[in-house]
């Protein structure tokens, strides 16, 4: 009894230091939270967040789904890797999402995402996202929040400057960070120098279904394309590329591709080569590359090589293209959203530099020129440059804009986010991050309408700040309330792979069109039924096909006799539930594959290969109903000698018999 | 002993009350535990039994029909087929009951609220509850709309 009481002494002293009346502790270590932070954070159980944070997965290849301001996770969406809880990448219908010219990769490392916008704002039709290593795009739909379209990026590599949308998603583009050869051939790595390229590519995206199309490639010198944004407002029209190894080395990069004091920021006017190429302008060259879609009448995606892309030689649309000189290998080049500034992140740099734009017009007008890099004009740095922002913190990688004027940077080395006024150049607020700040995201953040209550910031290592789960740790955003003067640290919240990026909208704006059911009556897929009187099982030689249904809870047929050890079996398996919420599962035991998760009114299909005889179940992976367990069904499978047809029932009777 | 406890019980209370917090109302589990007896000695419904004068509970409050419609009864017949037959039969219990005779039995707004409105009719009609007592699996809502229950209402006129 004495410990209880002793307990509850204890707890009482407790609730009492850490309940919201408590005074808010400035001098505590945990990075001055303040008092009513927790109350800024919590939505009570039945309510809902007011904004959806996408938030890349990183090295886990997908997008993940998170609520703002509880920072709870809601949704992975996978997208470059396969997924066997949802069976993407492992269902019929989804495997083509996943070929390149490469053939299938399994695997992705997903960066940026970014929403699609209308009139310089994020409207939450669709989310782009790319990839990394196997150079591709993807786009995910807002209504179903899956992935419904993925292009692959030829003549590239390390597809990292990727894959912002302009501000009326005119395009999505990607760029080159390792410079390689265009097209590959067989070289001496060693003369890299002047014979490797670096593609940045203009998708465009047609407004009504969203398709990307590569427009045209311009064939830039093999430079490092490390991130990208588009110009907007006045500067709309024109696209914002940083660079690094300018030096163009070939090994030993952390050395020497930091050996020039500056490199570039590349200004491209993309409406000119817009209109150069829609007059005949460029050259079409053989490629081959994936361009993979998903059918939402079919349920079923379709992979198709293109085996050709349009380029652009910088040299021939004079006045398209102008490097901008800007202190030391930026990595983040963003642009505020009156788009008159346009700063460039740099990461070995003592200052950032701003520069604007309506100098940059100015200076090529003048033709204020220092020179040039393989026949690029190279704009003098003191006709471009707005100002410098002097020694705000060590390592800037990225900054975000509120409505108000200032600028929000990223500072790896001395993880800390910086507040700054942008026409002032002056710091305004800092405050510390656990640890080692990557991305930060402001909702619409790139877009001339940021909507600026809430900043994450994605921090690349977390050693202390959750419990430990062996070496690898969680990673980690942690939430800022940016409404007022100070920025004011609100929650730690974990994410999932790497989190490279974020995009984040108001919750209005996707909530009302989020699907909730696919119509049975519009379901076109080749192998799906409309009802359980068409399900069936038909064999077609060493196949057999299986047209099944599921409702709460059975499956139809259920017991199905006369397949053979060495067939392969086709589950084709449409739910006939036409309510909100209501997916079932089905996984067969011996099937070399994942199992499905079908949404209702969709149809999937995947295959088993029976390897010895007997009797063996399937059933429902996703607990559907009181009935849930019930939900099963057995298939016998004979030796391969058998003479058995095929047959199916359901209750003793072949599905629907009774009905006509 | 128990009066210090009763001291800190008071003294958490305190801690909590004096935060200002929003004081929310219990939930009122005597409220629902007396409706849950009322329930028990509610007389028996026999399910089998002719009800034309329940009209059910849902969007449907007043039908009057006419002579069958042959073009609505082609209609209800397909959407019944894709909605619906996969938890019932006409002439044998399956899923949910056997239908033959069902528009002798219920009346034509008990029948369309039971498709438009299943969860409610479960939980709060006499008859719904029986049902989900003998059949245990609830029935699914299909998510149609007025016409279409009425289509297929017509097909089930056809079919006694």
């Amino acid at each position: 009894m004495k410990i209880i009481l002793k307990s509850i002494f204890l707890f009482v002293i407790t609730a009492t230091f850490l309940t919201s009346c408590a005074p808010s502790d400035k001098k505590n270590n945990k990075g001055a939270i303040s008092g009513n932070a927790a109350e800024k954070v919590y939505v009570a159980p039945g309510e809902l967040d007011s904004h959806y944070a996408f938030i890349s997965g990183g090295f886990s290849g997908q997008l993940s789904v998170y609520g703002l301001p509880s920072g709870r996770l809601f949704r992975v969406i996978p997208v470059f890797s396969q997924d066997a809880e949802k069976g993407y990448g492992y269902s019929e219908e989804t495997k083509p999402m996943l070929n390149t010219s490469h053939g299938f990769v399994p695997w992705g490392d997903s960066h940026h995402p970014d929403i699609s916008q209308t009139n310089g704002s994020v409207d939450g039709r669709w989310v782009f996202i790319n990839e990394n290593n196997t150079p591709r795009i993807a786009r995910i739909s807002l209504e179903t929040f899956e992935t419904e379209e993925i292009i692959e990026i030829p003549n590239s590599a390390g597809n990292h400057s990727s894959s912002f949308v302009t501000e009326n998603s005119e395009y999505v583009v990607a760029g080159t960070r390792f410079s390689v050869p265009f097209p590959q051939r067989d070289m001496p790595i060693s003369e890299m120098k002047g014979n490797f390229s670096g593609a940045l590519s203009f998708l465009k995206i047609d407004q009504e279904t969203g398709h990307m199309n590569i427009d045209f490639q311009i064939k830039m010198p093999g430079f490092s394309y490390d991130l990208s944004h588009p110009g907007r407002g006045k500067s709309h029209g024109w696209f914002f590329f940083s660079t690094y190894n300018t030096e163009e080395a070939n090994t030993l990069m952390e050395v020497n591709a930091s050996q020039n004091d500056k490199d570039f920021i590349a200004a491209i006017n993309w409406k000119k080569i817009e209109e150069y190429v829609a007059n005949g302008g460029g050259k079409m060259q053989p490629a081959n590359y994936a361009h993979n879609t998903w059918n939402d009448d079919t349920h079923t995606a379709t992979s198709v090589m293109k085996k050709q892309v349009l380029v652009v030689e910088p040299k021939d649309v004079p006045g398209a293209i102008y490097f901008l000189p800007t202190a030391k290998s930026p990595h983040g080049c963003d642009v505020d959203p009156t788009g008159e500034y346009i700063i460039g992140n740099g990461k070995l740099a003592a200052s950032m530099t701003v520069h604007s734009f309506s100098k940059m017009i100015k200076a090529i007008d003048d033709k204020a020129f220092d020179g040039d890099a393989y026949g690029i004009p190279i704009l003098k740095f003191d006709a471009i440059n707005y100002g410098m922002l002097n020694q705000p913190g060590l390592g800037p990688l990225h900054t975000e804009f509120d409505t108000r004027g200032n600028a929000y940077t990223t500072f790896f080395i001395s993880s800390e986010v910086v507040k700054w006024n942008v026409e002032d150049l002056k710091v305004l607020d800092r405050h510390p991050v656990y640890y080692s700040v990557g991305h930060l995201m402001i909702p619409g953040g790139n877009s001339r309408t940021p909507d600026d209550k809430y900043l994450v910031a994605m921090n690349k290592i977390t050693k202390d700040r959750y419990l430990p789960t062996g070496p690898e740790v969680t990673q980690s955003a942690q939430l800022f309330d940016i409404s007022g003067e100070k920025l004011d640290l609100l929650l730690d919240f974990p994410t999932i792979g790497e989190p490279h990026y974020a995009a984040g909208i108001a919750a209005e704006k996707i909530m009302p069109k989020s699907k909730k059911i696919y119509r049975l009556d519009e379901n076109k897929h080749a192998y799906g039924v409309q009802s359980e009187a068409e399900t069936r099982v038909v064999r077609k030689g060493k196949e057999v096909h299986i047209y099944m249904t599921m409702i709460r809870s059975h499956f139809s047929p259920d017991n199905i006799e006369g397949v053979k050890v060495g067939d392969k079996v086709f589950f084709h398996v449409t739910n006939l539930e036409q309510d909100y919420d209501v997916p079932h599962g089905i996984s067969m035991i011996g099937a070399n594959t994942s199992e499905l998760l079908v949404m209702p009114g969709r149809t999937a299909t995947f295959t088993w290969e029976p390897k010895e005889v007997g009797v063996w179940p399937f059933y429902c992976t996703d607990f559907c109903s009181a009935l849930h367990q019930e939900m099963q069904g057995y298939v016998r499978v004979s030796p391969r000698n058998s003479k058995a047809p095929i047959s199916y029932t359901l209750d003793g009777d072949i599905p629907g018999e009774e009905e006509e | 002993m128990k009066f210090k406890l009763l001291t800190l019980l008071a003294l958490i209370s305190f801690t909590f009350l004096s935060c200002g917090g929003e004081k929310k109302e219990k939930p009122s589990y005597a409220t629902s535990k007396k409706k849950a007896v009322k329930k028990s000695t509610a007389k028996k419904v026999d399910i089998n039994a002719v009800s034309l004068d329940n009209k059910g509970i849902g969007p449907i409050k007043n039908l009057t029909l006419a002579a069958i419609d042959e073009q609505l009864v082609a209609e209800g017949k397909i959407i019944y087929k894709t909605n619906c037959s996969a938890c019932h039969k006409f002439k044998k219990r399956y899923i949910g009951p056997a239908l033959k005779g069902i528009t002798k039995r219920r009346s034509p707004e008990w029948i369309m609220n039971m498709i438009l409105n299943p969860d409610e009719m479960l939980k709060k009609d006499p008859i719904g509850k029986a049902l989900i007592k003998e059949y245990n699996a609830p029935m699914a809502n299909q998510q149609l709309k007025e016409s279409d229950a009425r289509a297929i209402l017509e097909y089930f006129r056809t079919k006694n």
